[in-house]
């Protein structure tokens, strides 16, 4: 049976789209469902090594295919679509390995800009810890239940979340101070 | 540094502020601050390959306190800014500050916000390296370029100005 397949059949229902490029299998599940699925991936699936949690920041895409297509809307005079609600901005993607059968699995969850908060995977991988303080610092996910989410490059201070797509290249122009006397 | 030896008593003959340059000058003690990869040809530069004890940098202090040149070797984070502040305030005087390579000079290509666009906004550099990063030699040439500044000091009325106002004060 296929990886695909079995991912397939291992979460049921809870799989919103999952896709294979040149060997690589990429699931996309529910905010709402990640502890479930994931504890199914790695008890089930035998997925029992987290390598890194990701975080994506989708601005720039969405606005270039909103641009091309109006572009396309102005040219053939279609009649106008229903807009539905904007695609959620941010994706978190899990990066799972199967130590005892060395298979690589995706998990997308799809992260709306109203709404930060990402159920944490911490109580399943301990290892999750660090790698989800760095996406609360570049993006501002808010790991529910992370037992010390604080920002892990940036200093204590900074406010903003730098690899955000709005966020200027060249910040804007924070710098760092201690008081050396009250620490 | 010039002097006039006297035979018999045993007299030198020189200026106080030449005894102080030439005992400063080749006593040059640096602080290797290693922030990336220039670190790695300073190590070079300090090991018996090209020997920078040939020019009286002899003992590298891991402590600011017992240091003269700060040989700040990489690029240097906003993070980090506090830190090299508070080691080049520890440092006793006289202090000089060697920026090694783009990074500590520009910010190098690192034009980002988390990275110090250059040390000569935080503290006073004397010599600056290009390179990325430069190779050892530049490294020692560096060093050279400094004990001629050195050299060319005048430590005895550099404060002279202030000195004198302080003693009127005092009057």
């Amino acid at each position: 049976m296929s990886l695909e397949q079995r991912i397939k059949d291992c979460l049921g229902a809870d799989v919103v789209e999952i896709t294979e490029f040149r060997g690589d299998v990429c699931v996309e599940i529910p905010k709402s469902r990640v502890i479930e699925a994931m504890t199914l991936l790695k008890e089930k699936a035998g997925f029992d090594f987290l390598s890194d949690v990701i975080g994506v920041d989708n601005m720039d895409l969405y606005a270039k295919a909103k641009k091309a297509k109006k572009k396309k809307k102005d040219e053939e005079e279609e009649e106008p679509k229903k807009e539905g609600p904007p695609p959620p901005r941010f994706d978190v993607i899990y990066l799972l390995l199967s130590l005892s059968r060395d298979e690589r699995v995706q998990v997308k969850v799809r992260v709306p800009e109203d709404d930060m908060d990402v159920p944490s995977v911490t109580g399943l991988w301990k290892a999750a810890t660090w790698p989800e303080r760095e996406a609360f610092d570049m993006y501002g996910f808010n790991f529910t239940g992370h037992p010390n989410l604080r920002r892990l490059l940036m200093w204590d201070e900074f406010e903003d979340h730098p690899l955000r797509k709005d966020y200027p290249l060249e910040g804007k122009g924070e710098e760092r101070h201690l008081n050396y006397d009250t620490v | 540094m010039n002097f006039q030896a006297i035979q018999g008593e045993g007299w030198l003959l020189t200026k106080a502020e030449q005894l102080i340059n030439w005992g400063r000058s080749r006593s040059p003690w640096p602080f290797p601050y290693g922030t990336a990869c220039c670190g790695i040809e300073l190590m070079c530069a300090l090991a018996s390959g090209y020997d920078m004890a040939r020019f009286g940098a002899e003992r590298v202090a891991f402590t600011p306190r017992q240091c003269d040149v700060l040989i700040e070797a990489g690029t240097i984070t906003k993070k980090m800014v506090p830190v090299l502040k508070r080691i080049y305030a520890q440092m006793a005087e006289p202090k000089w500050v060697i920026a090694v390579g783009a990074c500590a000079c520009t910010g190098g290509v690192f034009r980002t916000y988390s990275t110090q666009q250059g040390i000569g906004s935080i503290i006073p550099v004397d010599i600056y390296i290009p390179g990325c990063p430069p190779r050892p030699e530049g490294i020692l040439y560096a060093l050279l370029k400094l004990i001629d500044k050195i050299e060319a000091d005048h430590p005895l009325y550099k404060n002279r100005q202030k000195v004198i106002e302080a003693l009127e004060a005092n009057k």
